[in-house]
């Protein structure tokens, strides 16, 4: 008996004439998150792809949590691929889901047929398999509003699938659909968060991570390649650009005023992210901010950080709670990263005191003092670039 | 050019350990219990490592117990006595500046019941004898001292525990974390009076995952894990002979700790006339420290801040202990530093491998530091 996946794309069902487009980026995500285990065929009909493994002894466990992470996946499920005769289909769901109904009380079971050739129509082949079920497993009873387990048999145009029941996929839309956009990544808890929740919106990430040796360490940048490793298990590969940023850091303390330091040195990311996001193709920025959780982040913050660049800034995060975005990072697997305890952004350039209701030409006046266009010019050679797989 | 300071968190092995590991993995593989002469072959091997050890310490071989290490060592000695003599008294004496494997167990057995007390230290880092005399008390069952301070390197007067504890007629049992003073000072159980002793294989040249507890002939102390016979009961587990092996090929390998001592205290000496000459520098370690550890700050710059900076340059030192991982001294809090100090602070440790070239790279490094670096 044959095993494979069987991927039911999501929200593409609504999106009319792009939805083969769509299909195929989502088919070209799987085979790339998938190659890595063996050979694959995948076969598209009526929004459902069939992953078929072509070679021997498959990590199917692997391979249905690698699709449990591939974004514009609503549900999938490990299912048995059996001859469409309906001996083959008792015996395979006796067989095939033995394991998961010798240890379940209640069962029904589901037909889809798609072949409408096939001599028996759905509610026959319930009622059969139903029977076959329970004579091979005398234990079990039928519920047909609350089973324990739903058995599905899906006759299709060349096989009949059978399997039980479905697992939520990431959701969201296929990797690149929305083109791509720069997420600026620190360390913390917030900003991985708000860069898989865009790449679950279709967007293919590059990612901006600013640097400034020897008050932030090696390991703080370690720290953020483990982040987007995590991240990237979602989004697919990720290039990171890590900014050398000492300098600017150095210069904003020497000559501006230290309730706008934070403020001042935002808006120089805002402006190198841009820069790095225009070269490669990037057409948004995306920040892990949260209304008002620091001085940065109020409303007249946030207005001057965004009076610093001409793409729009995505937050995904601004309307939730700490807690919230805590729980999320704790689903995709970044909050143990992120409370590893390296400095990220240095603490030497942190004012006591930060103005909270910053005016956007105090702070214009502020920079007026550095010169940077030549900051930046400097910073944007000092970078390196890794791809993060 | 590299620089090695950080000695007292680990030192590199020596030729002479890593052979004896070799031999260990290849041909004395056997498991020591084993009646064949494999066994036979790794029971030779491991009686050959005790004496080693006994020689050192000038005990007999039974009252060595190998261990995964200090940190084991220090968990055996604390639990170990205060399970045996729980019902002869509930005081637990210890100082204020010990390593986290003895605070943090003696934080344990303060949840358990028993009654702690920390000894103050002094700008040196040092307990007195007077707080000592009335710290213990006829309820006292054990007192646990360190030898040398892992993170400043000043002597504490373990000398001293037995006559204080002989004056109260306590039952306790007298404990000395020697980690740091293992290798680099005499430390014979007997003419220190202490009746268990904590020793680490990896702080003198011998590899990680091994460590020994000397339990004085006669001291009963309850196991931690139970299992077989091995290690006469008190630490059961087949022994880690590859480490073991390795551990007592560097202790035949130290030299005699007095004949090399003036070698490292003029690295020492080197070391804080050069920081001091530095403006904005504070030597924080007692001048009576043990040259191998030097404590200095430079307030206004963040200790990690220069680790970062000196680590770029090829140089190594740390924080303070690398068992607390960059969070701030409470050591130098008990010797009543301010928070700039602690901020700020750098532990030098040093080794007899050390040069004088290392030294150098240092204070230039330093300097750099000290000038190029923006403060708060």
């Amino acid at each position: 008996m044959n095993e494979v996946l069987l991927i039911k794309s999501g929200e593409l069902a609504l999106k009319g004439q792009n939805r083969s487009g769509f299909e195929q980026q989502l088919i070209g995500t799987l085979r790339r998150r998938l190659r890595p285990l063996g050979e694959w065929q995948f076969i598209l009909a009526q929004s459902t792809i069939q992953a078929i493994p072509l070679s021997a002894g498959m990590d199917m466990e692997e391979a249905a949590r690698r699709a449990g992470r591939v974004f514009g996946i609503s549900a999938y499920a490990r299912a048995a691929r059996v001859p469409k005769d309906i001996r083959a289909i008792l015996e395979g769901c006796a067989e095939y889901l033995a394991p998961v109904l010798r240890y379940a009380q209640t069962f029904k079971v589901e037909a889809k047929r798609s072949d409408k050739t096939f001599p028996l129509k759905s509610p026959q082949i319930c009622e059969t398999a139903g029977g076959y079920l329970l004579e091979r497993f005398p234990h079990l009873r039928v519920d047909v509003h609350r089973p324990e387990v739903t058995v599905m048999v899906e006759v299709r145009e060349q096989f009949a699938f059978l399997h039980a029941d479905q697992v939520k996929g990431a959701g969201g839309l296929p990797t690149g659909s929305a083109g791509d956009a720069a997420v600026l990544i620190s360390g913390g808890i917030d900003s991985p968060a708000a860069a898989w929740m865009m790449a679950r919106r279709g967007l293919r990430l590059t990612a901006v991570h600013f640097a400034s040796p020897p008050y932030t360490s090696a390991r703080a940048e370690e720290k953020v390649h483990k982040l987007l490793r995590q991240v990237a298990k979602y989004s697919g590969r990720v290039r990171l650009h890590v900014v050398g940023f000492t300098k600017i850091q150095e210069e904003i303390r020497q000559k501006c005023p230290e309730e706008l330091f934070t403020l001042v040195m935002r808006r120089f990311m805002m402006r190198i992210a841009e820069q790095i996001a225009r070269e490669n193709n990037c057409h948004a920025l995306i920040t892990g901010e949260q209304l008002g959780q620091v001085a940065s982040q109020t409303l007249q913050a946030l207005v001057c950080t965004d009076a610093a660049t001409g793409l729009p800034v995505f937050r995904p995060l601004i309307g939730m709670d700490k807690e919230d975005t805590v729980r999320l990072a704790r689903q995709i697997g970044t909050y143990e990263i992120s409370i590893l305890p390296f400095e990220d952004c240095c603490t030497v350039f942190t004012p006591r005191h930060p103005r909270t209701r910053p005016k956007l030409h105090f702070v214009e006046q502020a920079e007026a003092a550095l010169d940077a266009d030549e900051l930046i010019r400097e910073a944007l050679e000092n970078t390196q670039s890794h791809w993060i797989e | 050019m590299e620089a090695y300071l950080d000695n007292s968190a680990t030192t590199p092995p020596c030729p002479e350990a890593i052979a004896a590991m070799r031999e260990a993995l290849t041909t004395v593989w056997g498991n020591p219990s084993s009646l064949h002469w494999a066994g036979l072959n790794a029971e030779r091997l491991l009686a050959q490592s005790r004496e080693s050890l006994a020689e050192l310490f000038g005990c007999e071989p039974a009252e060595v117990t190998f261990t995964s290490g200090g940190t084991e060592s220090n968990n055996l000695a604390i639990f170990g006595a205060a399970n045996a003599l729980r019902r002869r008294g509930r005081r637990v004496v210890t100082s204020a500046v010990e390593h986290s494997s003895i605070a943090e167990s003696v934080k344990e057995l303060a949840s358990r019941g028993f009654e702690v007390v920390y000894l103050s230290v002094d700008r040196g880092g040092r307990v007195s004898e007077q707080e000592l005399m009335q710290a213990i008390n006829a309820e006292t069952i054990l007192v646990s001292l360190m030898a040398v301070n892992n993170e400043v390197g000043s002597l504490q007067p373990v000398e001293v525990i037995r006559r204080v504890v002989q004056y109260h007629r306590a039952p306790a049992l007298i404990h000395c974390d020697a980690v740091q003073a293992f290798g680099k000072l005499p430390m014979q159980p007997a003419r220190l009076g202490v009746d268990l002793m904590t020793v680490s294989s990896h702080k003198i040249h011998g590899p990680k995952g091994a460590g020994a507890l000397y339990v004085r002939r006669g001291v009963k102390l309850n196991p931690l894990v139970y299992g077989g016979s091995q290690e006469n009961r008190l630490r059961p587990g087949t022994e880690g002979m590859p480490a073991i092996a390795g551990f007592s090929a560097a202790v035949r390998a130290l030299p005699n700790p007095m004949a090399i001592m003036d070698y490292v205290s003029s690295l020492r000496d080197r070391l804080v006339a050069g920081a001091a000459s530095m403006e904005g520098v504070k030597l924080n370690s007692p001048p009576d420290a043990l040259p191998y550890l030097t404590n200095l700050s430079v307030p206004g710059l963040q200790s990690e801040t220069m680790l970062n900076f000196l680590s770029e340059r090829g140089i190594c030192v740390s924080s303070g202990s690398a068992c607390a991982k960059g969070k701030k001294s409470r050591v130098l809090r008990a010797m009543g530093l301010g928070d700039a100090d602690i901020a700020g602070a750098l532990r030098i440790s040093l080794s007899r491998f050390t040069t004088w070239e290392e030294i150098d790279a240092f204070l230039y490094a330093l300097n750099e530091a000290r000038l190029t670096l923006a403060r708060k």
